[in-house]
């Protein structure tokens, strides 16, 4: 009887020692992701953004995106107008990991392509902040963060779907696909006269699913890293 | 003919109701041009709506010069036929009213000659007036207000769209535009021209022009199913609008703007030849009409 209690508390120290480990783990690979941020203090990158939205027929975009510690980011049409979603500036994934105030849980493993990744969830301290929950998608080989998955208090959800490059030593990606709730747009009526052409759009309810989401796709062709970025640019 | 048309030009050139549909014309521009240098963003916000909520938008370079165009367009090309209306409809009707009538078809020109001359110089006062109305609309917006892009808020059904057409691809398409507004208020000539023949003075035909073109617009503007399959396609007003069909730019199966295209050519084309059909049956009764017309005044 003894020798089954002690085999048993054995078993549980095991375990919360290794679970210990485990949590322990999970933040120092944050840790690290942050360091290999760190090491930027400010950009410029050139880069064409493509905006989806299912109400926005737009043109592919020049764009340029500046940035600044800590948490600095415009992104500017070069020629021409842009929409530019708002919640864009969470492409700075400091605006994630800034600060130590969240907890870090461990959510095992996932796979991205090829390339198995660790999950992590950070869950904020802090009970009013905006952000409820953000999940990790971290690829250990380079410490870069390959998807984040934001759910906010009062601006939907968001996701970033990144591929990185010959950048990657700066943890700074070749490719973002931003996904982000949009509201309806609706015309006001009798403003417009419009002329109708006889086209109607016969939406099924998976297209107006698609509509409540849209997505904004920046590949970057160069970035200019801690060269120093002027103030007035993110005016 | 050529002597003929001088004559007719240089009467319509003498007449001051002839200068109040270009003054009219400029007078409404820049109001509008003022209206929106001072509070542009206003009318903006309006169209934006929620998409300001989620979206960055530089609005002092959405509201430029092709911009500004469009939204005159759209307000002037539903009033202009009235100032058409005001020259054509004077043709035959103020002829005899003067007392002129008579003497006219007397001499050696047939009475077919008579109306053809005078529809093709309503045409070119009609071709005048839209010349001057894109110096003040599009170029002296131009001028005030730069060229960007241009962005085109639509109703397609029952979906609201922006679309954006970029500056380099934006001219041809208002050269397109203001040649299918001239043979769409060429309509509108027609029509007047052949209302003045039952008149004996201007006010009766251009009254009767603005009636039939605001009733039609009505008709044309009410979104029942019943009247948009069944009186629609058969309103000459309902193709007046069809200019607008060349700002709407084609898009790829991923909603990018394909640069050059427009979405539905086919519907324009049909819209034009309506209104061509328009002209020649009108231009046709008034030649029928005319010269079975027994003229006593």
């Amino acid at each position: 009887m003894i020798k089954k209690v002690s085999f048993f508390v054995t078993i549980n120290l095991l375990m919360g020692i290794m679970l210990q480990a485990q949590v322990l783990d999970a933040t120092t690979l944050i840790q690290k992701v942050k360091a290999n941020i760190d090491k930027v203090n400010d950009y410029e990158a050139t880069g064409k953004m493509i905006t989806n939205v299912t109400f926005l027929k737009v043109p592919q975009a020049d764009v340029k995106v500046y940035f600044k510690k800590p948490n600095k980011l415009k992104i500017k049409n070069e020629k021409g107008i842009s929409f530019v979603p708002k919640s864009a500036v969470s492409i700075n994934l400091n605006n994630i990991l800034n600060g130590n105030k969240y907890s870090v849980l461990d959510a095992g493993k996932d796979k991205i392509g090829n390339t198995i990744v660790r999950v992590v969830k950070l869950l904020p301290e802090d009970d009013n902040a905006d952000v409820v929950l953000s999940t990790l998608y971290i690829d250990e080989a380079t410490m870069v963060i390959r998807r984040a998955k934001t759910t906010t208090r009062e601006n939907g959800s968001y996701q970033l779907e990144m591929t990185y490059g010959k950048y990657v030593t700066y943890g700074l990606p070749d490719k973002i696909i931003f996904t982000f709730n949009t509201k309806d747009y609706k015309l006001p009526k009798g403003v417009t006269f419009d002329f109708d052409d006889g086209t109607q759009n016969n939406k099924t309810s998976s297209d107006k699913a698609k509509s409540k989401t849209g997505s904004a796709e920046i590949s970057f062709s160069s970035y200019l890293v801690n060269k120093g970025v002027a103030e007035e640019m993110f005016k | 003919m050529w002597n003929l048309l001088q004559i007719e030009l240089f009467k319509i050139s003498k007449r001051p109701r002839t200068y109040i549909a270009f003054v009219a014309v400029a007078a409404i521009v820049f109001i509008f041009q003022f209206a929106f240098k001072a509070d542009g963003q206003s009318y903006m916000d309006l169209m934006l709506q929620n998409v300001k909520d989620s979206f960055e938008l530089e609005k002092t370079k959405a509201i430029n010069g092709y911009f500004m165009c469009y939204i005159i367009l759209n307000t002037l090309l539903i009033q202009v036929p009235i100032l058409v209306a005001l020259i054509a409809a004077d043709s035959i009707s103020g002829e005899a009213n003067m007392g002129t009538l008579r003497l006219l078809i007397s001499k050696p020109i047939s009475r077919t000659q008579l109306i053809l001359v005078k529809f093709a110089a309503a045409t070119i006062f009609t071709i005048f007036l839209l010349l001057w109305m894109a110096v003040t609309a599009l170029f002296f917006s131009l001028l005030i207000f730069g060229a960007d892009d241009m962005l085109i808020f639509r109703t397609k059904g029952e979906e609201s769209q922006i679309l954006q057409i970029t500056k380099d691809d934006i001219m041809w398409r208002y050269l397109a535009a203001f040649a299918y507004a001239t043979v769409a208020l060429t309509v509108i000539a027609a029509l007047s021209l052949l209302l003045s023949i039952f008149a004996e003075n201007s006010i009766g035909p251009i009254i009767a022009t603005v009636c039939i073109v605001i009733v039609c617009t009505i008709i044309s503007n009410i979104n029942v199913p019943i009247i948009d399959r069944n009186v629609k396609p058969f309103l000459f007003t309902s193709y007046l609008v069809g200019w607008k069909g060349f700002f709407y730019i084609g898009v790829s199966p991923q909603g990018v703007p394909i640069k050059g295209s427009v979405e539905n050519w086919p519907a324009i084309r049909n819209s034009l030849l309506i209104l061509i059909a328009h002209i020649f049956i009108l231009v046709g009764a008034s030649i029928v009409v005319f010269n079975r017309k027994d003229i006593v005044s």
